[in-house]
């Protein structure tokens, strides 16, 4: 049942694995469901085990089961269940037995001829169709046999609660956003605990010995010092401005809070040449064999761009569109002299991946490993870093 | 339709819930799945346990979960520096383990003679690996001591409660095997009802103006820490106390400190909003601003 929804979840990118589906199966099966809506929540509790798929779960869910009739509509089908022998085991014993005393074909020429007249909500009441009441339409009333209609809480139906997507900013593939800026710290937080495990932990040590039986045993921890040095080369001007804002934000949120041995940022336009600024307006130059010379090589590198300029920018000499900028090495040796000296370099791209191909950015792919500018690109572009070499 | 079993869990009175939620609950009640409860700081994840412990009426264990706290801590803990010092000083009879064996408090709970509640709190804060751990255990309900040679056994399956913070990512065995809920931040109308919680006479026109005000301040992504739901709390208790009239509130949103955690957050909203020296004492209310 539904299986062909388990596939358009996969389809959606959720997570979902062959266990998961059979708990809900399983949870089906014992009959805890009796609407739309029920199954909305239930699925979701069972197979989506992070916020970030939320939204993915919501656009499966309208994609699988648009064009689920509005409860109104059902009164047909309500009459064609209780019809069905089979599914009065589904009824207790007091519940077959008022049925039978309520003609069901009477009770649902009154349904339908009440739906007509009654024009607003209404509660507690004995003819309308309403909540806490004694008519027999309705829930959350006292009337012995009657229909349930709506629901508690408004009765939302599931689908219009997948259209209204409220998880769309939980997502971890959308370019980033200031909102999501607190969520991708947290991915950097990873950058925090490396170093070699060369303090000596007391408890650990005493409680070793002891068990030991008095012969010293020694245990080593790492130091949660944060050993980790940062180094961020970002493109500016032209269409890069938005996110530089961004990255210098996330960036320097980020050392104020982990507290990086050390971090520096610099800024290059189009590509690296023989300058890097200090500044966006590009006045204070640091030249970039100085930085070379003076940074060792164990600075974790974060270039932020999008790779994307003439092929003589990237390949000739004196390539720089600046004029100002003469550059005696093409831009692509000096990234390779990066690449080369820091054992750790990434580059996050903000375009989406479609964009790629172009010949620049696939040059610039193939010294640096790329990633999108997302939080998921983020954790990815993180993990990359912190690898051993 | 529904079946007899499920739909056990409706909410207590002092804690409001969402259809969601519910759901949740019941639906991990009823497959036997540990319940998973993630969610912004402040908004009610602890309470949650409580709140169910007390709408099923069964008691409550609670395990805090420290950065430093191992799995085994959990099922039990062998006591041997007390026992290697009662042989050499004390005159107890040490030749039976038993005594030197303490369960933790996943092993109070599967010895427990009635159905529980267990609640794990916050444990994202351990090691990577502390929910891995626990997998077989929270999956068979049951330990080996070797060195009593005994197994213990759940005699009652307790109902488990994860609440996670979301700082750092579980492994993903460990959420196979869980029933997920994600605690969004209230709405305000969900928000109006929880502060009647706990505040049942408040006044109208005192109610608005400061859920206004605190979603006001919510919008401003400046803040590192936007106020929670407990803060809130704390502000109207302090609004109440000192009879704040409600015209001041969104003005001069006094005793911002209840609202602002962070040193940084106050001293921007002190520069932005009230345009005045930054100072440590809380802003009178009755003084105007310049």
């Amino acid at each position: 049942m539904f299986t062909e929804f388990f596939y358009t979840l996969r389809e959606r990118k959720v997570p979902v694995s062959i266990t998961e589906w059979m708990t809900l199966m399983e949870a089906l099966s014992r009959g805890y469901i009796s609407s739309l809506n029920d199954f909305y929540y239930l699925a979701r509790a069972i197979l989506v085990k992070s916020e970030a798929y939320f939204d993915h779960y919501d656009v499966a869910f309208q994609e699988y089961f648009k064009g689920i009739k509005a409860p109104p509509e059902i009164s047909e089908q309500i009459l064609n269940w209780l019809k069905d022998p089979f599914n009065r085991i589904f009824l207790t014993e007091e519940e077959r037995a008022l049925l039978d005393i309520m003609d069901l074909d009477e009770l649902l020429k009154e349904l339908e001829k009440r739906l007509r007249e009654q024009t607003e909500q209404h509660d507690r009441g004995a003819y309308w169709i309403g909540r806490g009441g004694t008519s027999p339409f309705g829930h959350s009333g006292q009337h012995p046999a009657g229909f349930r209609i709506g629901g508690a809480g408004g009765g939302r139906s599931a689908i219009q609660i997948a259209e209204q997507r409220q998880f769309r900013n939980y997502r971890h593939d959308l370019t980033l956003d200031i909102r999501q800026i607190e969520v991708a710290l947290k991915g950097l937080r990873q950058l925090n605990r490396t170093g070699p495990e060369d303090e000596l932990d007391l408890d650990k040590t005493i409680d070793a010995t002891a068990k030991n039986a008095g012969d010293i045993e020694l245990i080593w921890r790492r130091s949660r010092k944060n050993k980790v040095k940062l180094l961020l080369l970002m493109d500016v001007g032209g269409s890069m401005d938005p996110f530089v804002h961004l990255c210098s934000l996330l960036f320097s949120a980020a050392h104020r809070s982990t507290h990086f041995k050390d971090f520096q940022y610099y800024y290059f336009h189009n590509c690296i040449y023989d300058y890097v600024y200090k500044d966006i307006e590009r006045r204070d130059a640091i030249s970039t064999n100085h930085l070379l010379h003076t940074m060792e090589q164990d600075y974790k590198v974060i270039l932020v761009g999008d790779a994307w300029m003439a092929p003589s920018e990237l390949n000739s000499v004196y390539g720089a569109v600046y004029y100002y900028e003469r550059n005696y090495k093409p831009g692509i040796a000096r990234l390779k002299q990066i690449a080369d000296h820091f054992s750790h370099c990434v580059w996050l791209n903000p375009e989406s991946p479609n964009y790629w191909n172009e010949p620049t950015v696939l040059m610039i792919r193939k010294i640096f490993p790329m990633f999108e500018l997302t939080i998921e690109g983020l954790q990815k572009a993180v993990k990359k870093l912190i690898v051993k070499r | 339709m529904v079946n007899d079993g499920f739909d056990k869990f409706k909410g207590s009175h002092d804690y409001v819930t969402s259809e969601a939620l519910r759901n949740a609950v019941n639906v991990a009640i009823a497959l036997k799945r540990p319940l998973l409860v993630r969610g912004e700081p402040g908004t009610g994840k602890t309470l949650l346990a409580h709140s169910i412990a007390k709408g099923l009426e069964k008691s409550l264990i609670v395990w805090n979960i420290k950065s430093t706290t191992k799995a085994q801590e959990g099922l039990y803990v062998y006591d041997t520096v007390q026992r290697l010092n009662d042989s050499r000083f004390g005159d107890k009879d040490i030749s039976d383990i038993r005594q030197y064996i303490k369960l933790g408090k996943l092993g109070e709970a599967f010895v427990s003679k009635e159905e529980i509640v267990l609640l794990i709190d916050e444990v994202d804060k351990a090691d990577l690996e502390f929910p891995n751990d626990l997998l077989n255990e929270l999956d068979e309900m049951s330990f080996y001591i070797p060195e009593t040679g005994e197994t213990v056994v759940a005699t009652h399956r307790p109902i488990v409660v994860i609440t996670s913070n979301a700082e750092k990512e579980l492994p993903d065995a460990f959420l196979r095997r869980c029933i997920f809920h994600y605690i969004e931040f209230p709405d305000p109308t969900l928000m109006e009802e929880i502060v009647k919680v706990h505040f049942p006479d408040i006044k109208d026109k005192l109610l608005h103006q400061a859920l206004a005000t605190f979603y006001s301040l919510r919008k401003i992504d400046d803040f590192r820490k936007k106020p929670s739901t407990s803060e809130l709390i704390d502000w109207i208790r302090v609004l109440i106390a000192s009879s704040t009239p409600y015209e001041a509130i969104p003005t001069e949103i006094p005793f911002a400190g209840t609202l602002l955690k962070k040193e940084t957050d106050y001293a921007y909203f002190v520069n932005t909003f009230m345009k005045k020296k930054q100072t440590t004492k809380t802003v009178d209310s009755y003084e105007t601003p310049r």
